[in-house]
């Protein structure tokens, strides 16, 4: 028995020997690449090829480029177009293209590669997920190398800025056929390899015709545990999470000298969605009644730990045509109570809140059912997947009453003219101020508008309008340059460094 | 000899073909799309036709299930339809991993289990058994995650010896690998060492109880002697079938495991794959966990029948 137990002990030492001893790391030296732990990762790296936001936050400014681009602030700057001139009364959009410009294999940037990647993204066959930003585009001319000829059929006031958008980006004719798997674009960094459920690596792209990047390669490690990534932090394994998934273990890093912590805006309007198809909740009083029943700061605080901004309707607060209307309905369960039973809403009525993944969502969720509670609702939580959620909620027979969900698209206040969208609002007041705003390209005068807009969905409390989604990065103290805010889901290295 | 063979080869087959079916129906019956997750809630009704057409998502159910099933008698698993890589491709990679990380999980557990079992049974009732049961009760109760999670902020955040997680691969050579895997395999393995330990045990209670074992000990052989020797050899007959399932488990069952530690494994493919609605993918890799562990169960039957010839007569 003795030696049995002896043998044991020794094998295991062995093992441990054997494993542990050359894992051990190295002293640290100077850093010239970046490893960032992303949560999700993508199912290909096309980003004109459909929707993840995974797929931009890996190839975004980084591998690709369009004729405009988003920067840190969320304003357009021009990205492979040099600069443009808007003629016919903002009916013709002439861009003139970058000198020197190659993609990856080596091949020029030419007019024609724009033409190319345009009508690709709208082609019958495509699988652009975002066709509606070229909608307005009636053709597409190149007269020559460096020469792009954009003619509309209507105005669009948001050209310049759809352009700059991961699903409008220019891909080379030669290669656009693999981009899914070996993406070949215009960027700073060039595609390395994909091991796939590990990590996706870039280098730097020594031809970039820009100021090249600081860094001379990027590692994106998918990571998809929040204790995981907290702990690759600790250990070092990664060097930033910049949308880091426990918002509970902040504090922690903020506390720590070796981290730095950025706390951000994002485009996404975190909303309690309400089935204005259900009877119970066509009527306006109703409506208010739950937003009237919402502590916002209350979900900011159970939910996301803090990190949030408390909307009154559907706009992000750091755009400047927001305008607060928090106080149009705020937290008052008296007059919840009051109004519902105006309404003749029994105490004790049943709805149904179906609660995509996102901690928003699921932890939101209870407090915002406790809330409901409080007033006299009975909350029925039904977590689901994402592909449930789209199927049942947004999609089919949108069979929910409630669920919270952050609308993540930039200036998307025109949902709430569309017609039989999932929550079901119609009001053709209001459809009737999008058509306006359209066609107005001042962008004073499209503030006021859009202030208006905003202003009458929080009068007709059309959803439960929660809070501004928070971007809360973590990174190495030294790492210079990271994006504070997210006005497009994507992780622009070109400016990144260490100090 | 043959017959056994035969009709558990038969009763193999046809267990596949019903999870083949049960699997099928599950993912058909799932509410969600895979075209519609893959492009999002912007995207235009005619892209999303073209993308469930060319997902061979607008042909009957029944059809795509005899494709699928004739494609699997030919060796043909197919493409992912959200990756567009063969699953055959995927899943090697994957089992690179998780293959690896089940067996050194299950050395670990068995390296664990056996001795302390043996010395629990031996010891029965003194301090040694009280100790070690107390141990197993509390490696029962421990969530393999939650273990985890303590050997990272130990192992990895306060020492430093190792990543958090990841795996570098095998190309860059078998200790790196390993050194990735240890944790997680001993984060698995405490469970299971638990559970076989307690088997062990009472396996080995039982049998030291025998007559011939008395019968060993009247002959003046040694402690040892009995238990290795003697005890042992007939007590292992449920240890192996507990061991058996619980490979098994450590395959199939790693998902958790390969969260916490962010390893590459199938485990976590096979739950990225199903939040993608990638029924391709899913349907082959649940097949081929089904089968994977009724192989094993198989074989383990076959270990019966080698060990006891009336076994084979029986079935």
């Amino acid at each position: 028995m003795k030696r049995q137990l002896g043998a044991f002990t020794l094998g295991l030492a062995i093992l441990l020997g054997l494993t542990l001893g050359p894992a051990v790391q190295t002293p640290a030296q100077a850093k010239t690449g970046l490893i960032m732990g992303v949560t999700l990762e993508p199912p290909h790296l096309d980003p004109t090829a459909g929707a993840p936001a995974a797929i931009d936050e890996i190839v975004y400014a980084n591998v690709f480029e369009g004729l405009t681009r988003i920067d840190a602030q969320g304003q357009v700057k021009p990205g492979l177009a040099e600069r443009w001139v808007i003629e016919d009364d903002g009916m013709t959009y002439r861009f003139i293209l970058r000198p020197g410009v190659t993609f990856h294999d080596g091949a020029a940037l030419e007019a024609s590669d724009v033409k190319f990647s345009f009508e690709r993204a709208v082609a019958d066959d495509s699988e652009n997920a975002q066709k509606g930003l070229f909608s307005a585009i009636d053709s597409i001319e190149a007269p020559d190398d460096k020469t792009v000829i954009l003619k509309l059929n209507r105005k669009e006031g948001l050209l310049l800025w759809n352009l700059g958008w991961g699903d409008a980006v220019i891909v080379d004719p030669a290669s656009a056929a693999d981009n899914k798997t070996h993406p070949i674009g215009t960027g700073p960094f060039k595609f390395v390899d994909w091991t796939q459920g590990d990590q996706v690596r870039l280098t730097r792209n020594p031809d970039y015709w820009g100021t090249a990047a600081a860094l001379d390669a990027a590692t994106f490690k998918f990571i998809p545990d929040p204790a995981a990534q907290v702990a690759a932090l600790l250990a070092g394994d990664v060097d930033v999470i910049p949308n880091i998934g426990a918002p509970e273990a902040v504090a922690q890093f903020q506390a720590d000298p070796r981290f730095q912590v950025l706390v951000g805006t994002t485009e996404g309007e975190t909303i309690l969605a309400m089935n204005q198809r259900r009877p119970l909740l066509q009527d306006v009083r109703v409506r208010r009644a739950i937003q009237h029943a919402i502590d916002r700061q209350a979900v900011i605080d159970g939910a996301m730990f803090g990190f949030g901004t408390p909307i009154g309707s559907h706009f992000a607060p750091h755009s400047p045509a927001y305008t607060d209307l928090t106080g149009v309905t705020p937290y008052d369960p008296e007059k919840a109570k009051a109004l519902l039973a105006e309404a003749g809403v029994a105490p004790g009525t049943k709805l149904v809140m179906k609660l995509p993944p996102p901690v928003y969502a699921r932890r939101g969720g209870e407090v915002v059912a406790a809330q409901l509670q409080a007033v006299g609702f009975d909350v029925d939580q039904i977590p689901v997947d994402w592909g449930q959620w789209v199927s049942e909620v947004f999609k089919g027979d949108h069979d929910f009453d409630l669920t919270i969900v952050s609308h993540t698209e930039p200036l998307d206040i025109g949902i709430y003219a569309r017609d039989d969208y999932y929550f079901g609002y119609d009001n053709p007041a209001f459809k009737e101020l999008m058509l306006k705003i359209d066609g107005v390209s001042d962008p004073a005068q499209r503030n006021t508008l859009y202030k208006e807009a905003q202003r009458m969905l929080a009068d007709d409390a059309v959803n439960g309008f929660l809070f501004q989604l928070a971007k809360v990065a973590v990174a190495k103290k030294e790492l210079k340059g990271l994006w504070a805010n997210a006005p497009i889901q994507a992780n622009d290295l070109t400016g990144v460094k260490w100090e | 000899m043959a017959g056994f063979l035969i009709r558990r080869l038969t009763g193999l087959v046809l267990t596949l073909l019903a999870a083949s079916a049960v699997v099928f129906l599950a993912l058909e019956l799932l509410p969600g799309d895979a075209a519609q997750i893959l492009l999002g809630t912007e995207v235009r009704p005619d892209t999303l036709a073209a993308m469930r057409a060319q997902l061979g998502l607008d042909r009957p159910a029944a059809l795509r299930y005899a494709e699928w099933i004739a494609g699997l008698a030919t060796g043909d698993l197919g493409v992912s339809q959200v990756y567009h890589v063969p699953v055959w491709d995927m899943v090697r990679d994957r089992l690179a991993v998780s293959l690896p990380l089940a067996v050194l999980a299950f050395i670990l557990s068995t390296l664990l289990a056996l001795p302390f079992g043996i010395t629990a049974a031996v010891k029965r009732g003194r301090l040694a058994d009280t100790l070690i049961m107390g141990f197993a009760q509390i490696g029962l109760a421990v969530p393999n995650f939650w273990f985890g999670i303590l050997l990272i902020l130990l192992f990895a955040v306060q020492l430093g010896w190792v990543s958090a997680g990841g795996f570098p691969g095998w190309e860059g050579g078998v200790g790196p690998a390993l050194g990735a895997l240890f944790l997680p395999a001993l984060a698995l393995a405490l469970s299971e060492a638990a559970i076989l330990s307690r088997m062990v045990r009472a396996s080995m209670l039982e049998t030291l109880g025998e007559d011939y074992v008395r019968t060993a000990r009247a002959k003046g052989l040694s402690g040892s002697r009995i238990v290795v020797g003697h005890a042992l050899g007939n007590a292992m007959i449920p240890i192996a079938t507990l061991m058996g399932l619980q490979f098994a488990f450590l395959v199939a069952g790693a998902v958790i495991i390969e969260n916490v530690f962010y390893l590459p494994g199938v485990g976590r493919l096979l739950l990225q794959a199903i939040f993608e609605r990638d029924l391709v993918l899913v349907r082959n890799l649940v097949l081929m966990l089904s089968a994977f562990v009724v192989a094993l169960s198989f074989l383990v039957d076959m270990a019966y029948g080698a060990i006891d010839p009336r076994l084979r007569r029986a079935t």
